[in-house]
């Protein structure tokens, strides 16, 4: 059973409202669940609440809630949403599926919680230190806090993240703890990774060989430097191949400095190399039979502005096959530096859709393709790979700047 | 096996209140938003072994899990729509799961004892007994 301080035995007994006892003893419910001995305080907390994953009782859920009296406590940041309110009618989103997004909108502000709409958090609004406890929902986001900043999250579902954000704690189990982040698999990658495509493609192959939660790979990439934009796709491709929330980097992230340093002896589950062909395998995968491409997508995750300038870089003035569609996603916060840059001009010059606050995959996808005839979709994100099919649609996995010539060509690069 | 019986089924965690429904075994890891039509209450992915087949009221046994944080509301969802899982007995779990059964009032069970997965058909009906950490079968 879970030890409650004094704070928190107050919280039980109601004398911080009831919206905050509901949800520390659904909490604690989950704590107990995982032998959690106490709660850790957290200093943010990052949500996913949208209507086409809630429905109605999620709403209700939401209302419950602020009926009862409940507000956040510690700063709380809103994932992704899947509604473009600018491009709705553009790529024709229903007005029903529209119009369902409103109340929830509104009842999370209520609520408090900052309607930022994004899943890179981390590179534009809150940047948690080494060792900061946060309950952080959106799966990418939770492997890149673990694991590129040291700081300390499990998955928090929607549900569990409000929870948090109206107690301002957590359970402390799994990644809060020392001995879960320790190495238990390890990746001997012989290969050069270029494009944020080739860490994608990394972060599938690992995922589907050492899939689950509770794994904890550890990658040594001799031949490589990785950015941050490579390490967030890294992040959401294992998370989305292998549910993972945590990996090491030797030598690059803060609980590596080397093999020893990660692993503190958890028994090795997996020895692995890497190669060259074995990256190369999984943009093959996805090679279809013919060329014919007139979709091209740059989303999950959201785009930096330093994507944004290079995808601009790599259009050199062309603009876009006449029958292609080019979808790029990012933050409003991205989208208006890059507004000040004028890497936004230049994007609209080639007839590039820039949304902001969105993910396509979460738009609806699998009416857009009946509405518009899309069968296949060009992207380099290796997330977007594996989530897509459930879609119905083709994926096919390249890098940037093949990404970029498909949209200009019509034809797969 | 009981005195009465029943074959029982240990498990390693568990939550919620004890429940009695059939079973819908499945061999492949677990994921509400690949898996299902959350609308309907239908496995909806194709080449699923389990394709076709309504969750309603029914206790979902198999291995493992995947996917991502969506999964949470789901349950919460289906629950509202009357179309949810009565409970879930899994071999491996995640928060997500956990967190979203927790939210719904819907018992959840895991790291139970693999002999159940040969033992066991979908259909065949079951008891869920979170207190006792265990599935019967009845």
């Amino acid at each position: 059973m879970m030890q409650l301080n004094e704070e928190e035995r107050a919280i039980a007994d109601g004398a911080q409202g009831e919206a905050a006892r509901v949800a520390l003893e659904q909490q604690i419910a989950v704590g107990d669940f995982f032998d959690a001995e106490r709660f850790v305080p957290v200093s943010n907390v990052h949500i996913m609440g949208d209507y086409e994953v809630m429905g109605d009782a999620g709403y209700d859920h939401l209302r419950r809630l602020y009926d009862l009296g409940g507000r956040v406590r510690v700063p709380t940041t809103r994932n992704a949403q899947p509604v473009e309110w600018e491009f709705a009618k553009r790529l024709q989103q229903s007005d029903a599926f529209v119009e369902h997004e409103r109340p929830v909108r509104a009842m999370l502000s209520k609520l408090g919680v900052s309607l930022v709409d994004t899943c890179i958090n981390y590179q534009s609004i809150y940047t948690p230190r080494m060792n900061e406890h946060v309950a952080w929902g959106d799966t990418g986001t939770v492997a890149y806090a673990n694991s590129v900043l040291g700081a300390r999250t499990n998955y928090e579902s929607g549900p569990a993240a409000i929870a948090a954000a109206i107690t301002g704690r957590t359970p402390a189990y799994g990644f809060h703890l020392d001995a879960v982040r320790r190495a238990g698999a390890r990746f001997r990658v012989e290969a050069p990774l270029a494009d944020v495509a080739d860490y994608g493609a990394l972060g599938a192959l690992a995922g589907e060989r050492v899939r689950g939660y509770w794994n904890v790979p550890y990658f040594d990439l001799p031949q490589a430097s990785p950015g941050s934009d490579d390490l967030k796709h890294l992040s959401a491709s294992l998370a989305s191949f292998g549910s993972l929330a945590m990996y090491h980097v030797g030598g690059v992230s803060p609980e590596a400095a080397d093999f020893p340093a990660a692993n503190r002896g958890r028994t090795i589950a997996a020895d692995i190399s890497v190669s060259r062909a074995d990256i190369d395998d999984i943009f093959e995968r996805t090679t279809p039979r013919d060329a014919a491409c007139n979709l091209v997508v740059f989303t999950a995750p959201q785009l930096s502005l330093f994507e944004l300038e290079r995808i601009a870089r790599l259009f050199r003035g062309r603009r876009l096959h006449a029958d292609s569609t080019v979808i790029i996603t990012t933050n409003s916060m991205i989208r208006a530096a890059a507004q000040g840059t004028g890497t936004l001009d230049a994007l609209r010059e080639t007839g590039a859709l820039v949304l902001q606050g969105v993910c396509w995959y979460i738009m609806d996808p699998a009416d857009m393709r009946k509405k518009f005839g899309w069968t296949r979709v060009c992207t380099n994100s290796a997330k977007l790979m594996n989530i897509i099919k459930a879609h119905g649609y083709e994926p096919i996995l390249r890098r940037t700047a093949d990404c970029v010539e498909t949209a200009v060509s019509g034809r797969l690069a | 096996m009981s005195d009465s019986g029943q074959r029982i089924f240990a498990c390693e965690r568990a939550l919620g209140e004890p429940c009695e429904a059939p079973a819908l075994v499945s061999s492949y890891t677990f994921s509400p938003r690949y898996d299902l039509d959350r609308v309907n209450g239908i496995i909806s992915r194709a080449g699923h072994p389990c394709e076709g087949e309504s969750i309603g009221g029914k206790i979902l046994v198999c291995p493992g899990v995947q996917g991502g944080i969506a999964g949470g509301w789901a349950f919460l969802m289906m629950r509202g729509r009357g179309i949810g899982f009565a409970g879930l007995v899994f071999g491996d779990v995640n928060p997500v799961m956990v967190q979203g059964a927790a939210a719904a009032g819907i018992p959840i069970l895991a790291g139970i004892d693999r002999a159940i997965f040969a033992a066991l058909r979908s259909g065949a009906r079951i008891r869920v007994e979170p207190a006792q950490r265990r599935v019967v079968l009845l």
